[in-house]
């Protein structure tokens, strides 16, 4: 089955992702920091009869301890889980669809994070997705909720709706621009975050931001997901015209065919150069100078990540022997068709 | 200004040194001053995120004031107010029942208003409607009240209309 991944989607030039994640509890037992490692395998099991017990439920169940942390990181890699979720794995389990579009960390932060990702700007339909899967285990658990201030999550940061939405966005020519960090700066004030989707820090690898809603009290769901979406379409727009002022500029565009040049003939990539030069050519691909599917560069974003690449071979590689196989990964994507 | 280590990033960490008299100053980047070690300088300030967010819940984590007599204890999870203030979260879900009062400024801090406008969750909602407040109650009966004054002027009935407007009315005073 192919992964969500795999898909382009609306927007699909600038935004390459839509995730929504919910936050929930169960009345009965004390928040995850504080439970043992037997309250922490209540919970495993009772989420996951919930979901699985009335059959095919197409979830499969990952008791995270069972990986290796390069699998376990390489789920990080794809978004699947938080990068948080992978240093602790004793009593925590994750409950993953096929396609990879539905996840479910049970025991991070809250006893349930239920997560769906969608290709492309799909604020709505990842939505209702989640909602379902939602009702669902609210009709067969007991969710800490109270009228006044809604789901109660361990941070009193995600309270109300403890809903998180956010969409991936790729801004290499407001990057290129200095223009982002006045978008930051705006989208605050309309009760939105953007950062780096990649790595740690400020400094966003490949161009590749995440912008999610920050308000959850007080405001319903469906306000915040208009009010992303609406945020999201002006800076796909602003995007897409500085891309093409940019690439009108004969410097630019050189840049954009070198970096195709490299990553057709490199032997070594190293992470960092990977996504600085991919960043290149994904533009370059969005505005019609190549003509090539996105969608195939999304992936080879995906699968070229380090643990990704570790955990395809199985084993914990040295770096440099990494960055030939990302070379050579790159290649055979990018050599016959553009 | 560039970081003087790595001359590639524009630099945020600035370093100033003063040894027998005579001083130096660095400039770097943040990744720079991480690799460097000067990315844990600011850690004396005692700013982790659950002491931030213990500061947002009232006390200053160190304050005297935060290990006053307080018997009130959460009956799940056996918090008190202090455990919560000291570790930044509550313990669980009926910590927030238990200490809502002294929650309540923190939040509205955190949010701006206090009142869940979102999904509601089933299991709750037969206990919610058991504890309804005057306040709602009135807003139900209010709308309620409109629907039906909506309703009577698409069916021109424009006197019931105005005996549902008047009822409006009342409930407004």
């Amino acid at each position: 089955m192919n992964k969500w991944y795999i898909e382009k989607g609306t927007e699909g030039d600038v935004v390459l992702s839509t995730r929504i994640r919910f936050a929930r509890n169960l009345d009965d037992y004390p928040f995850p920091s504080k439970l043992d490692k037997k309250g922490k395998s209540e919970i495993c099991a009772l989420v996951r009869d919930a979901l699985t017990g009335d059959g095919d439920s197409g979830f499969g169940y990952i008791d995270m301890n069972t990986l290796t942390p390069s699998q376990a990181v390489s789920l990080a890699e794809r978004h699947l889980i938080s990068p948080e979720f992978t240093t602790e794995r004793e009593g925590r389990a994750l409950l993953l669809t096929e396609d990879e579009s539905v996840s479910i960390m049970v025991c991070e932060e809250d006893h349930i994070r239920l997560q769906v990702m969608k290709s492309g700007l799909s604020l709505n339909e990842a939505f209702d997705i989640a909602d379902k899967i939602d009702n669902v285990l609210d009709s067969k658990l007991c969710y800490a909720f109270d009228e006044r201030i809604g789901y109660l999550t361990q941070c009193p940061t995600n309270l109300g709706t403890a809903m998180r939405a956010s969409v991936m966005l790729h801004l290499p020519a407001l990057t290129a621009t200095g223009k982002i960090s006045g978008i930051a700066s705006t989208v605050s004030k309309l009760g939105l975050t953007i950062r780096g989707a990649y790595g740690e820090g400020s400094s966003a690898r490949g161009c590749i931001y995440q912008m999610s809603n920050r308000i959850t009290l007080g405001i319903t769901e469906q306000a915040a997901l208009d009010n992303l979406s609406a945020i999201t379409l002006q800076i796909a727009a602003q995007e897409r015209a500085a891309q093409s002022l940019l690439l009108r500029n004969p410097a630019e565009e050189d840049k954009v065919f070198r970096a195709a040049g490299i990553l057709k003939n490199a032997r070594l990539l190293s992470g960092d150069e990977f996504m600085e030069l991919i960043s290149l050519v994904r533009m370059g691909t969005a505005r019609g100078v190549f003509d090539f599917p996105l969608e195939k560069i999304n992936e080879l974003i995906v699968n070229m990540q380090p643990a990704t690449i570790n955990a395809a071979h199985g084993k914990n590689l040295e770096p440099s022997e990494r960055d030939a196989i990302r070379a050579k990964g790159v290649r055979e994507v990018l050599e016959i068709r553009c | 200004m560039l970081c003087q280590n790595c001359g590639r990033n524009e630099a945020t960490t600035h370093i100033k040194r003063v040894i027998n008299g005579a001083t130096s100053e660095s400039h770097l980047c943040a990744e720079c001053a991480g690799n460097l070690g000067y990315g844990d300088m600011f850690s004396g300030f005692g700013l982790g995120f659950g002491e931030l967010l213990g500061s947002f819940f009232g006390e200053s984590p160190a304050s005297p004031s935060a290990i006053s007599v307080e018997t009130a204890r959460c009956k799940r999870c056996g918090n008190s107010w202090h455990d919560i203030v000291r570790e930044g979260k509550p313990g669980c879900a009926e910590c927030y029942r238990t200490f809502f009062d002294r929650l309540q400024p923190s939040l509205q801090r955190i949010h701006g208003k206090i009142k869940h406008n979102g999904k509601i969750s089933s299991g709750s909602f037969v206990e919610a409607q058991a504890v309804k407040t005057p306040e709602q109650e009135k807003n139900e009966k209010r709308a309620a009240l409109e629907a039906e004054m909506k309703k009577a002027v698409e069916e021109q009935n424009f006197e019931q209309a105005a005996v549902l407007r008047d009822k409006i009315k009342e409930l407004d005073k």
